[in-house]
């Protein structure tokens, strides 16, 4: 695949034949604030934050959606680019609170703090489930925007917190429409769209029905895609250990990680360097491990079977029993059965034990069920 | 899987056979999607109309069980318009003329009739398959689960061959492994006939290499398949068992055989996570770790072997699979049972299994590995036979069509097909512990066709008793065009309504799986409120 060269801000950079600008900066570790562009899906250059001066062109332009060629110019942080961009926050903000996104005390504050800056309850910082995390606070803190020029108020939609899962708060909703595009694009469902198109647009299931009442598949895409806090997860508190890990339900082997704190999983995110799963899980990967996994009829001692009742009985005795009973068999009176849900060690382990210690090849696994 | 999943969105065209994709393998199904969206063809072949058929260019709605006939069917007019790879057959395969013999079966009036599906579909799907390449084949168990699943895997690995679709990027031969590990459980040698990286017992070099590497004396016969310990289990041949994370008496079919199977037993210990109603009819039951309690690794679908790592620590006493089964062995003073960790089996398994002889949790650390890996320096294999096949030559299979062990009749009038939900996994151990799935699919629900719904006089959301020679199931029906007139679907995630009471346990001869996508049932309106069984 041929190289490109171009310039960016003045250094030489490479990318790759086809690469769009932002795609090509993005690569090269330049960053373009942007809001509607996500690596994945179609390009809209809808939110105009992207916007790059290039030399022979006779307007700005937005990288999102013009291909990089060879030796272009491209300036990405003008101080003409910086107030274009702080131009194209204005109509984002009157659809958005910006209590969360300007406030002076916003680093300073926690979840139980009394706030003392007199914002309403749905707009502060500290209510939004994306706060710290939020793709709007850090592009309002790139540009340095610290004005409203239309004036914002609460738009005041129904929370949709009908899927078990997630809940969708539009009021917090910047029409990025990349929701809508992995759910189309990606997923190909199309359980949300842009409906109302005009003054009172939205992205949600046509009719404004619940998520829940649509073909929606409860898969999260959306949500981890939503750059604000209008998609969130629910019961996802933040995580202060993360481990990579690889799913157990189903032989796609999609990439996880587990969020984890106290030695409880409590968030499961898609691993986005996964080959196989490339940032994508299904309902089961996303939310069917944190409760499974803690759940309070979980195995935690040995138990012995006593004419239909069971009791608890201790490991080294459990295993003693196993162990004395076991060999009273001969080859071809006993059996193994392995487990496709278990690790590769535990499998080879199991086989070994068949074969070397109980001396039967009457061992298999669930592989043709 | 012959290739690999991320190569699937740029096949020219994806014949999807008996396999529900979105459903089973949700993740997987976006490269299906990858593929349609660039224009690309899919094949869908499915007797009920899956989700799948949405994305398809052609859905070939063939009657359970007719797999061979139409398989064997588009190779034939394959071979006849003159779309066969004649080079990748002369060069790389054997068996040609036999195969070629067997097609005179399988001529149009036959195929047409055994199939139900017009002729003109069917060469349309031939040649959709024979002329936009690379092509590439995704099955399941709709494949796999008959009394000829056998028959079925190679009819598929004809066309493949016929068309030179194998070796190449997005072609190939494509089996969706069920479970999370079920590729890494077959590559380990939990089977009755193989050592780890299927090494045949029954060779004396195996064998001899095995007595070394394990330092003692092995059993040369091959051992019985799951299916077969439980038969034998039956008849009180096999006295003893260990069972470790499986749930046969919801999986397997024929359950209240099994159920007597498991009962007949002198001594059965279950190492599972949960108390399971497999667990219930054991002697003693050790607390295994859930994955995200343990280290280890895991071999997906396209025979990646990637890393499961510790989150957290397990509750209570509860232990790895692997440390249990070890700690059992030196009770009962066996040797090579000293592991310590889980990185300790994975250097055992790579010195003796020649396809893992390069992985080490060192080079896991960034990313997956795709056996066979041989060696430290070997990159991984994404594209099997890409220059033979593992035997030399690839075999055409002559091929006959038998039908299903049982058909529909006038006791028993309807076809019953198992299915997945993708909101529950296989028999519910793990999903149905979680209150947001239980919301999205809390219960069984047996699909029928409108027509069918109306002469049974059963309305949807009504309670029904689904019957089969070998028991009878309380559900509740739902009415849909998904299922097609004749054949009723059902799960198998709900020990409420245990839908393998129903199933057939008649096995395929060589793989002996069983025939789980077949058996008649009678449907009528149930007359008591709840209950099953």
């Amino acid at each position: 695949m041929e190289t490109l060269n171009l310039s960016i801000d003045g250094k030489e950079v490479k990318a790759k034949q086809g690469s769009t600008v932002l795609a090509a900066a993005l690569d090269n570790e330049i960053y373009i604030p942007s809001l509607c562009f996500h690596p994945h899906l179609s390009a809209t250059g809808g939110c105009r934050l992207c916007v790059v001066e290039i030399e022979g062109y006779k307007d700005y332009v937005p990288s999102c959606t013009i291909s990089a060629t060879d030796s272009m110019v491209v300036r990405t942080s003008t101080p003409q680019l910086l107030q274009l961009r702080r131009e194209a926050l204005n109509p984002i903000l009157s659809q958005h609170p910006c209590a969360c996104l300007m406030c002076w005390r916003q680093k300073k504050c926690g979840p139980d703090d009394i706030c003392l800056r007199n914002v309403a309850v749905t707009d502060r910082c500290v209510t939004c489930p994306r706060n710290y995390n939020c793709e709007l606070q850090q592009v309002v803190c790139h540009v340095n925007k610290n004005d409203v020029k239309i004036e914002y108020s609460y738009r005041n939609l129904p929370i949709d917190d009908s899927n078990p899962f997630f809940a969708r708060d539009l009021n917090r909703c910047i029409l990025c429409g990349r929701c809508s595009r992995v759910c189309n694009e990606i997923r190909g469902i199309g359980a949300v769209n842009v409906y109302n198109w005009g003054g009172d647009s939205l992205n949600g299931p046509f009719g404004s029905k619940p998520i829940f009442d649509t073909n929606c598949i409860s898969c999260g895409a959306c949500v981890s895609s939503c750059p604000v806090g209008a998609l969130y997860f629910k019961d996802s508190p933040k995580a202060e250990t993360e481990t990579k890990t690889t799913c157990t339900y189903c032989g796609v082997g999609c990439g996880l990680v587990l969020g984890t704190r106290e030695n409880k999983v409590i968030n499961v995110y898609p691993d986005k360097e996964s080959e196989v799963n490339k940032g994508y899980l299904c309902v089961k990967g996303h939310f069917a491990i944190k409760e499974m996994v803690h759940h309070p009829d979980r195995l935690t001692v040995p138990l012995i079977n006593c004419g239909g009742q069971f009791s608890p009985v201790n490991l080294d005795e459990a295993l003693n029993i196993v162990a004395s009973r076991l060999r009273n068999y001969r080859s071809d009176e006993v059996a193994v059965i392995s487990s496709s849900k278990c690790t590769n060690e535990d499998n080879y382990v199991a086989q070994k034990f068949a074969r070397v210690v109980l001396g039967t090849n009457n061992v298999d696994n669930c592989a043709r069920l | 899987m012959t290739n690999s999943i991320g190569e699937i969105g740029d096949a020219a065209c994806i014949m999807a056979i008996g396999t529900n994709t979105t459903t089973s393998h949700p993740v997987l199904a976006l490269e299906c999607w990858r593929a349609v969206r660039q224009g690309k063809q899919l094949i869908v072949i499915n007797p009920r109309e899956i989700d799948l058929v949405r994305w398809a260019t052609l859905w070939l709605r063939n009657n359970p069980g007719s797999d061979v006939a139409l398989i064997m069917g588009m190779c034939r007019i394959i071979l006849e318009e003159g779309l066969a790879d004649t080079e990748f057959i002369s060069q790389r395969c054997e068996g040609f003329e036999d195969f070629k013999s067997s097609l005179s079966e399988f001529n149009l009036d036959f195929v047409e009739s055994i199939t139900g599906i017009k002729r003109e579909t069917i060469v349309k799907a031939a040649r959709m398959y024979a002329s936009s390449k690379p092509a590439s084949i995704l099955y399941t168990m709709g494949i796999t689960q008959h009394s000829h699943g056998t028959d079925n895997v190679m009819a598929i690995a004809n066309l493949a061959m016929l068309t030179g679709n194998i070796g190449k990027p997005s072609s190939g031969v494509n089996p969706l492994r069920g479970q999370n590990n079920v590729q890494g459980a077959c590559d380990m040698g939990a089977l009755p006939d193989v050592f780890p990286g299927y090494q045949r017992v029954a060779t004396p070099e195996a064998l001899t290499k095995f007595e070394t590497a394990w330092g003692c004396r092995l059993n040369p016969e091959p051992g019985l398949t799951l299916t077969e310990i439980m038969e034998a289990a039956y008849h009180k041949k096999i006295k003893a068992m260990y069972l470790i994370g499986e749930n046969p008496v919801l999986s397997d079919p024929d359950s209240k055989h099994i159920r007597a199977a498991l009962s007949n037993l002198e001594f059965f210990a279950v190492q599972d996570i949960f108390l399971t109603e497999t667990a219930r009819l054991a002697h003693i039951v050790l607390p295994g770790v859930s994955f995200a309690e343990k280290d280890g690794t895991f071999t997906n679908t396209e025979r990646r072997v990637q890393r499961v790592r510790k989150a957290v620590e397990a509750a209570g006493e509860a232990k790895p699979d692997w440390w249990l089964v070890s700690s059992i062995a030196r009770k009962m003073n066996a040797k090579g049972f000293e592991f310590e960790t889980a990185r300790d089996v994975m250097d055992e398994i790579a010195k003796v299994t020649p396809s893992y002889g390069g992985i080490s949790y060192e080079r896991l650390e960034k990313k997956g590995l795709q056996w066979p890996c041989p060696d430290k320096e070997h990159p991984g294999t994404p594209i099997l036979h890409s220059k033979t096949f593992s035997r030399g030559k690839g075999f055409f299979k002559a091929l006959s069509y038998r039908p299903s062990k049982e058909l529909a009749d006038s006791d028993y009038p309807l076809i019953l097909t198992t299915e997945r939900s993708p909101y529950q996994y296989h028999t519910g151990t793990m999903t149905r512990k979680v209150s947001g799935l239980n919301k999205l699919r809390a219960n069984e629900l047996l699909e029928i066709n409108p027509a069918d719904a109306e002469n049974l006089g059963i309305k949807d959301g009504d309670r029904v008793m689904v019957t089969s020679r070998r028991g009878e199931v309380e559900t509740a029906a739902k009415v849909t065009k998904t299922s097609p007139p004749g054949v009723v679907s059902m799960t198998f995630h709900f020990s409420e309504s245990p839908t393998n009471v129903l199933t057939n346990p008649a096995l395929d001869p060589l793989a002996k799986t069983p025939e789980l996508k077949v058996a008649a049932v009678k449907v009528e309106k149930a007359r008591t409120g709840t209950g099953s069984n």
